[in-house]
């Protein structure tokens, strides 16, 4: 399936590859682009400069999200379904140059007979990805849409329901319905791993809350103090909080940022108190947005990518005026990025998995628009270039590093 | 039983008649998947519901229910209403 065009992009030559060769770091990005048509691989040079296509794959497939697993650095697993089928996992264990389908993709447990206030659902779609814990090698967890959280312990080929929260009654009160949902349907996302410890997850659901477990998801609790939701509903109640993008930073694990439906905010642990930092960006920008990024060595210092979260909810650049801010000091204050990003008349936007940093230095920040197109900085957002054009709408973008 | 498959879902089947055997819609299904690894799950949702945009007939006449029976010699067809853009 997969095909290699050889095409590559990126203007300028010289300065990045003499600074990585200096600093003896010749690994390279490669970032994986999952579309609404079908997903694409970028592979980067060392110094970032060259990109070379590889795809489509699965075109005309829906991918809502495409992983590498960190602990091999070959494993992908790829969250597909397509406007006619039901939903599946494919996995490749050669970076994509051969595909195999999920032997059990994820499904919802059947219905208990004659509880008709649990109805049973279906999975519409699998979202979202995450690799479990450095040492619990072979384990997935994957969300779905309508919300449901699921855990593979062989490398993605068989998946199963985990956890009480997908047939727990006040969780399916908190998840909703599809009138509560996101316009393509709820999902359960931001599943975060503690890469101190395998048994301590988060997740966040849109709408339905973030939460926590600290025993491997034997039981979860809501962390929602101080988030704001929408005027007039009740923020005591998880239904009503919409958490867009939830990041843990790995320079300390302690600390969260999120892009919220109602905010920007960071959570100190232990605390349970969400800091509203979103206060602080420029009123005229806002704080509605999706996409969340933290940076690999620096916990003060993150990214988000405003969208027009007004009136409407146009879902589009504030003004046609795309921008990344960034933050170096835990919020308090925001910088504008927009060097190389078009100045005005530019109406796309990025979801909330469609931006995401590499773990080099200068840090690469990498986002695909809802317009087709892919973006890179190599240097922490100061300037910003596009890489690929005319592809489908993008849906998520992940930059994994390879030897 | 003859079994046409429609274009969506011959990344299963490579062909696009197949045989598959049963008395009823399932167990031609369930014979399916058998053969073919992975392809009921496409067509039919883990609370046995034919998902949306997937419809079956039998010798001209659409299958509605899982349990309908079949009749030997006839021959199903899986059509994919289009959708999406």
């Amino acid at each position: 399936m997969a095909q290699q065009t050889g095409e590559t992009a990126g203007p300028k030559a010289g300065e990045n590859h003499q600074r990585a060769a200096a600093i003896g770091d010749l690994r390279h990005v490669v970032l994986l682009v999952a579309t609404r048509k079908g997903a694409w691989l970028y592979h980067g040079d060392a110094a970032r400069e060259q990109w070379r296509v590889d795809g489509p794959h699965f075109l005309g497939h829906i991918i809502s999200h495409l992983v590498l697993d960190p602990r091999d650095g070959r494993t992908l697993l790829a969250a597909a379904k397509t406007g006619h089928l039901g939903p599946t996992i494919f996995r490749s264990t050669d970076l994509g140059r051969s595909w195999s389908e999920a032997r059990r993709p994820p499904a919802f447990a059947p219905a208990p007979d004659g509880n008709q206030a649990l109805a049973g659902r279906s999975v519409d779609h699998t979202f979202w990805l995450t690799p479990g814990h450095a040492d619990e090698t072979d384990v997935w967890y994957a969300g779905t849409s309508p919300q449901g959280l699921f855990r593979s312990e062989d490398g993605g080929v068989s998946w199963a329901p985990f956890s009480c929260i997908n047939d727990d009654p006040q969780y399916r009160q908190w998840m909703g319905s599809a009138q509560d949902g996101t316009p393509d349907g709820p999902k359960l996302h931001s599943i975060i791993v503690d890469p101190r410890d395998a048994a301590h997850l988060y997740l966040a659901m849109s709408g339905g809350g973030v939460h926590e477990s600290v025993d491997c998801g034997q039981t979860f609790r809501p962390l929602l103090d101080q988030l704001q939701v929408v005027e007039g509903f009740d923020r005591n109640d998880a239904t009503f909080h919409d958490p867009h993008c939830v990041r843990l930073c790995p320079s300390n694990p302690d600390r969260l940022y999120q892009q919220n439906h109602c905010g920007i905010y960071r959570l100190d642990r232990p605390s349970e108190q969400w800091l509203n930092i979103g206060k602080n960006m420029p009123p005229a920008v806002g704080d509605v947005g999706f996409p969340m990024v933290v940076h690999p060595r620096d916990a003060d210092t993150a990214w988000v990518l405003p969208m027009d979260g007004t009136s409407v909810w146009p879902r589009t650049s504030p003004d046609g005026k795309p921008a990344v801010y960034v933050t170096r000091d835990g919020g308090s204050r925001w910088q504008r990025l927009d060097a190389g990003l078009p100045a005005s008349q530019a109406w796309w936007t990025v979801k909330r998995q469609a931006m995401t940093a590499d773990g080099l230095e200068p840090v690469g920040l990498y986002f695909g628009t809802t317009s087709g197109e892919l973006w890179m900085s190599d240097n922490d957002g100061q300037q910003w270039q596009c890489i690929a054009r005319h592809l489908p709408e993008i849906y998520a973008v992940e930059a994994a590093l390879l030897a | 039983m003859n079994v046409l498959i429609p274009s969506a879902l011959r990344s299963y089947t490579e062909h696009g008649e197949v045989e598959a055997s049963g008395t009823t819609l399932a167990a031609v299904l369930d014979d399916l998947d058998r053969r073919h690894p992975g392809i009921r799950f496409r067509m039919i949702d883990e609370q046995q519901g034919i998902r949306p945009h997937i419809r079956f007939f039998f010798d001209g006449e659409q299958l509605r229910e899982l349990s309908q029976p079949l009749r030997s010699g006839g021959e199903l067809i899986i059509v994919q209403a289009l959708s999406g853009g």
